[in-house]
């Protein structure tokens, strides 16, 4: 394996009975990276990285955590990685330090070390005030900042989040991000599962989009953009006046004008062209409501990839419906 | 090939962990209670009894334990309610209460074994169990000491000694029997209904099965019945059933070691019977092998119990 590889799987499959959970997905990850599992719930997103930790058996294919073969070796895995996994539980009648006390004792921390570092690790993800109280009145985003002060606390060289934001409120969210980017500057390598893509997009440096068992795409966001939209660019218009549509057309660059809704115009072009179009309208004296370029997001890769390829969406809407 | 490590690593954390969690728990207070209500409720009765009938028995303090009077059952007999309710009461929970919780993926995740962490909860609450039933033991024979005011003798206190053995032995089987539901069934509740009801069976229904069953597969001797006793052959398929259950076993068990005077467990030959003193006792080492079959298959049936729950957790899936 080569050095910055903390994470090689290739061919990975997992079988229940029939039905196949994860079919033959190859990714690796850099040391450092902040690397995406994205999709779908029920893609296969969680069942990979329970392979990843020893915690279900692989079909078959192989993969490497940090060199170990977490089916053979699951405590050197286990020792190395930190894991929260999605709704993350603590015991309610414990307090959060307890919890981590528990945790840091299973792991074999002597006794200094171990109240060192779960300070250490409850300071950074602030928590440190409601040390001693019970996990029972914890919120939401409270208990997931414990799972990765948890991380923390292990001093883990690989930190693997199942839906590490869902159901938390949008400023929870931030304050979740920001302290998973503090592991990525500590040279720790993030992998992360999310259903909700663009609130992953900013954080990850490489995604793997995965549908139904399979990755679709990967790469990173910009690169993908570039893959999958063309690297055109989108322009939206809202504005009102007669054969306005006609007069953007003629804008050199603009390759198609696509009526959207009643005073509503989309413009492909391979430039951004929105000076030329406000000037346009304008000229025409009308009046210009909205005006905006559409960068690329997940959420337009996705749908864009999966509208290319229809056939696949058909097929998996047939397992969830099954 | 080996897997890496030993499969022990993190059992005493584990164990530490859920006795904590049992000692200080409301469900423990409750037993705690049921406990010293249910010792002096029976030590009451069985001293009234005694007092009123001292004759000179020669293991008057054994008769603690036995005696019963008229509306009460004796102290034995409670037990034999209370542990398998205090076992089921602690394993009903183990494994899917952490599944609910959501807690098992994150402990499994830490590097420990699946076997730590099931034997460690069996360990806690075998631990939790072994605590009630010594402070139980202790409490019946001060407060006998106190009341009766005459020293248990040494064969005494051996024969009650293990009384108390094979009662922790026999709340091993129900606690390994509630970890298993408490495995196979993601809901507790799910969980402790099938236990309980398994337990009704077994220790209510099941004897008396074993009698109609017994008499449908070998139907009795007319001759043996016209004179008034059991057919041979009805009666021991009836006694081999019935023993399939821990608490026919479990009574067995107690009958001989509780009762010196006990020779047999089952139906007496008149053969048997020649040269023997009627009524005298045996010692200990003898009690101890009438009933040595009973304790062995207890052991076997809270391991083979246990062993299963093992099996069925290593290959469960952990995600919720």
């Amino acid at each position: 394996m080569s050095e910055d590889k903390v994470i090689e799987a290739t061919g990975l499959t997992k079988n229940y009975g029939q039905a196949v959970a994860v079919d033959h997905i190859s990714f690796d990850v850099g040391r450092g990276e902040i690397f995406g599992l994205l999709g779908p719930n029920g893609a296969g997103k969680t069942t990979t990285i329970l392979m990843m930790l020893g915690l279900t058996e692989i079909t078959s294919g192989d993969v490497r955590v940090l060199g170990f073969n977490p089916a053979r070796e699951p405590l050197s895995v286990k020792r190395r990685v930190g894991y929260m996994p999605d709704t993350v539980g603590f015991y309610d009648n414990l307090s959060a330090a307890d919890n981590l006390r528990y945790t840091a004792r299973l792991i074999g921390f002597r006794f200094a070390e171990r109240e060192k570092r779960i300070a250490e690790a409850l300071e950074r993800v602030g928590l440190a005030e409601v040390a001693d109280k019970r996990v029972a009145t914890f919120s939401r985003g409270m208990r997931q900042r414990l799972g990765l002060a948890e991380i923390l606390m292990k001093g883990a060289q690989i930190a693997i989040l199942d839906e590490p934001t869902s159901g938390l409120d949008p400023h929870a969210t931030s304050e979740l991000l920001g302290i998973i980017r503090g592991f990525k500057a500590e040279g720790v390598s993030v992998l992360l599962s999310s259903h909700l893509l663009e609130r992953v997009q900013s954080v990850c440096d490489r995604v793997a989009l995965f549908s139904a068992g399979k990755i679709a795409l990967m790469g990173s966001v910009p690169d993908l953009g570039r893959q999958i939209l063309g690297g055109g660019y989108v322009v939206d218009i809202e504005a009102d006046g007669a054969g306005l549509a006609e007069r953007l057309a003629l804008i050199p660059g603009v390759s198609g004008v696509e009526k959207t809704g009643i005073g509503k115009l989309r413009l492909q072009a391979d430039r951004d062209v929105r000076p030329e179009a406000a000037a346009e309208v304008v000229t025409m004296q009308g009046r210009l409501k909205y005006l905006g370029v559409q960068e690329p997001s997940l959420e337009a890769i996705y749908t864009r990839y999966f509208e290319a390829q229809p056939e696949q969406v058909l097929k998996e809407g047939v397992r969830d419906a099954a | 090939m080996q897997r890496e490590g030993s499969a022990f690593s993190g059992l005493g954390v584990v164990m530490l962990k859920e006795l904590s969690d049992h000692l200080t728990s409301v469900r423990m207070r409750v037993l705690e209670w049921l406990v010293v209500l249910v010792a002096l409720a029976a030590l009451y009765g069985a001293i009234q009894q005694i007092k009123d009938t001292t004759a000179e028995d020669p293991f008057l303090f054994l008769r603690l334990f036995t005696t019963s009077r008229d509306s009460l059952p004796s102290f034995v007999s409670f037990l034999s309610f209370l542990v398998p309710l205090m076992a089921i009461g602690l394993g009903f929970d183990s494994v899917n209460g952490e599944h609910n919780r959501r807690t098992l993926s994150r402990i499994l995740a830490q590097p420990i074994y699946r076997d730590a962490l099931l034997f460690g909860k069996f360990l806690a609450g075998l631990v939790t169990l072994s605590i009630s039933l010594v402070s139980l033991w202790l409490l019946v024979i001060g407060l006998g000491l106190l009341l009766i005011g005459i020293p248990p003798g040494a064969e005494e206190i051996a024969r009650s000694f293990v009384f108390l053995l094979v009662t922790i032995v026999y709340a091993g089987v129900w606690l390994a029997l509630a970890m298993l539901f408490s495995v196979l069934f993601r809901s507790a509740a799910t969980a402790a209904l099938v236990t309980l009801g398994l337990w009704l069976l077994m220790t209510f229904i099941w004897p008396v099965l074993a009698g109609a069953v017994a008499q449908i597969i070998v139907p009795p001797d007319p001759r043996y019945m016209a004179l008034g006793l059991q057919t041979p052959g009805t009666a021991e398929l009836e006694q081999i059933l019935a023993r399939l259950s821990p608490s026919t076993l479990y009574a067995e068990v107690i009958v001989a070691i509780l009762d010196p005077t006990t020779r047999a467990l089952g139906p007496i030959y008149l053969s048997q019977l020649q040269g023997a003193v009627l009524g005298a006792p045996l010692p200990l080492a003898s009690s101890l092998l009438i009933a040595w079959p009973q304790i062995v298959a207890m052991i076997a049936t809270a391991m083979m119990l246990f062993v299963a729950g093992y099996v069925v957790f290593q290959r469960q899936e952990v995600r919720a």
